[in-house]
């Protein structure tokens, strides 16, 4: 069953086509990851799926995004709503400069999912604990979450979306700014949580794809030139493009 | 050859900046030193609690309360007005307005800080005083209300530019973190680039109020200058920085009533310092983020 349905999709920057009609079945409760070189529009699409592109002057799009049957793109969708059930983690980590607890108890409140002090506490530590930053972080909840790591940093971000009870989590190459270590452990956290979410994530990093993706698709040039199984993309692509991609002789 | 003129340049820089230090120096000898004589024949106590001016009675009085309080009274009524309008002036700016009009904004609001205080001194006289006393019925409009007003509208583009760059430093991802969870842009701005920003917008009111307190012209012109501890904003005050310009001129050099003067310039000189003091703490705090 799919979760995500993209039919053709496009999406312009004033002027420049950066989608060029994509058409994309996302499956639910699986990883998908979204490869390609630089430039391709591979974050771009992850960002049409919660809106967020919306932010961005001059931006339109054509066709449609289904999620659970629902056209995102509908004039009648409350955008809140919808982040709040697709959360997205970024790029760089990006928790506020607020304490830890406030963080994760952020989308909670702009939400107003609970008032309940108590429930709040609650989620705030199953949240916490998900993300395997609860012992070290409850004794420091009301510390500001700058002062963590950057690898805690992206896990309090996760923690943060976790808490808002989404069903999609978007993201946007979640490793690029972290050691070996550290990629290790958010790919780690990535493989637990995929049996709860729908997992999709943008990355540069193909051995990243190939481990923790059930599902690949490879974008070039605002096109999606290919989308299959994993194993598929990287053992077996059907498109030449895809092939000199994944072993390496460009991007 | 190259080594000479080398050193002769980083001379004449170094005279440069230290010349400014020393300038600063010497006004603050010159005004510590005429303001601190004062008070061998004065007493400090009478100086600053005493509740009437009156320099060229006999035998002279010399309180500086009712001054304060205008200056006070005429500092906070313009805090009260220009604070919430210069904050949210600088929100629109640089969260809402669409491109053209933010540029619009922004550089009429630069302009305003390049208008004399003499002329939006003679503007608030020729039209807001006589609005003033016809609006609430009083004797005069010449009051600390008209006065309030005329400082608000020369404190406004201090206010709304160092927000508006406290408001435009708050990091993108911030925000797109806050929108990314659900929050609506209200919302974001309040919960996180209202509190980021929050030492910036601290400091720009208080680089305002520094701004306010030691204006001299416009005041003179709009208040009354009428040296006695008002019952309300609406009747005539006269403020520190008005009794310093309009005196001096009475004075002879040396005399108690020039000589207090100077006391007068003292205590301004306090109160600026302190305010400017606050302003650099939080625009510190800002930096160092």
């Amino acid at each position: 069953m799919s979760k995500i349905e993209i039919k053709n999709f496009n999406l312009y920057y004033t002027n420049f086509h950066a989608l060029k009609n994509i058409n994309i079945n996302i499956a639910e409760k699986k990883v998908t990851a979204i490869i390609g070189p630089s430039g391709c529009g591979k974050s771009t699409l992850l960002r049409s799926i919660n809106r967020i592109n919306d932010t961005i002057e001059g931006v339109h799009t054509s066709g449609e995004i289904n999620i659970s049957g629902e056209n995102i793109y509908d004039e009648e969708i409350d955008v809140g709503i919808l982040r709040r059930n697709v959360g997205m983690v970024f790029q760089r980590p990006n928790p506020f400069p607020l304490s830890i607890y406030e963080n994760v108890a952020f989308g909670l409140k702009v939400n107003r999912i609970y008032s309940d002090r108590n429930i709040i506490n609650e989620t705030v530590e199953k949240s916490l604990k998900a993300v395997l930053l609860w012992d070290y972080a409850k004794d420091k909840l009301h510390k500001s979450a700058l002062g963590l790591t950057l690898e805690q940093q992206q896990r309090l971000c996760i923690a943060r979306v976790i808490a808002v009870a989404p069903n999609i989590i978007l993201l946007d190459e979640p490793c690029s700014s972290l050691d070996p270590v550290a990629t290790q452990k958010i790919e780690g956290l990535m493989i637990q949580l995929n049996n709860k979410y729908t997992i999709v994530i943008v990355t540069h990093n193909m051995q990243q794809a190939a481990r923790i993706s059930h599902n690949t698709a490879f974008m070039l040039l605002g096109k999606l030139i290919e989308f299959d199984k994993t194993e598929k993309i990287f053992t077996n692509p059907l498109i030449k493009e895809t092939e000199d991609y994944v072993s390496g002789r460009f991007g | 050859m190259k080594k000479i003129i080398n050193t002769i340049i980083e001379t004449i820089i170094f005279i440069c900046g230290i010349l400014s230090i020393v300038f600063v120096v010497l006004i603050f000898g010159f005004l510590f030193k005429e303001g601190f004589a004062f008070f061998k024949d004065y007493n400090v106590i009478k100086f600053i609690m005493g509740q009437f001016w009156y320099p060229d009675s006999n035998p002279a009085l010399f309180g500086i309360l009712p001054i304060v309080i205008g200056s006070i009274l005429v500092t906070f009524g313009a805090c009260l007005i220009v604070v919430p309008i210069g904050i949210m002036d600088a929100l629109y700016i640089s969260e809402i307005a669409p491109k053209g009009i933010r540029d619009v904004l922004k550089s009429s609001v630069e302009l305003m800080a390049a208008i004399p205080s003499v002329v939006i001194g003679f503007v608030g006289m020729v039209t807001l005083v006589p609005f003033v006393k016809n609006l609430f019925d009083i004797p005069t409009g010449l009051t600390a209300f008209s006065g309030s007003i005329t400082l608000a509208f020369m404190a406004m583009p201090t206010i709304v530019t160092i927000s508006e760059d406290a408001i435009r430093s708050v990091p993108w991802q911030y925000k797109e973190g806050a929108l990314a969870l659900g929050a609506t842009k209200w919302q974001t701005i309040r919960r996180i680039v209202l509190k980021t920003a929050r030492p910036g917008i601290i400091a720009a009111v208080m680089l305002g109020i520094g701004r306010v307190v030691g204006e001299t012209m416009a005041v003179m012109m709009i208040t009354g200058n009428s040296a006695h501890i008002p019952n309300s904003i609406f009747e005539p005050v006269r403020t520190m920085t008005a009794t310093i310009a309009a005196e001096m001129g009475e004075t002879v050099r040396g005399d108690m009533h020039y000589k207090a003067l100077f006391a007068i310039g003292l205590v301004l000189f306090v109160i600026t310092f302190i305010v400017n003091f606050i302003a650099d703490l939080f625009l510190g705090k800002n930096k160092n983020k």
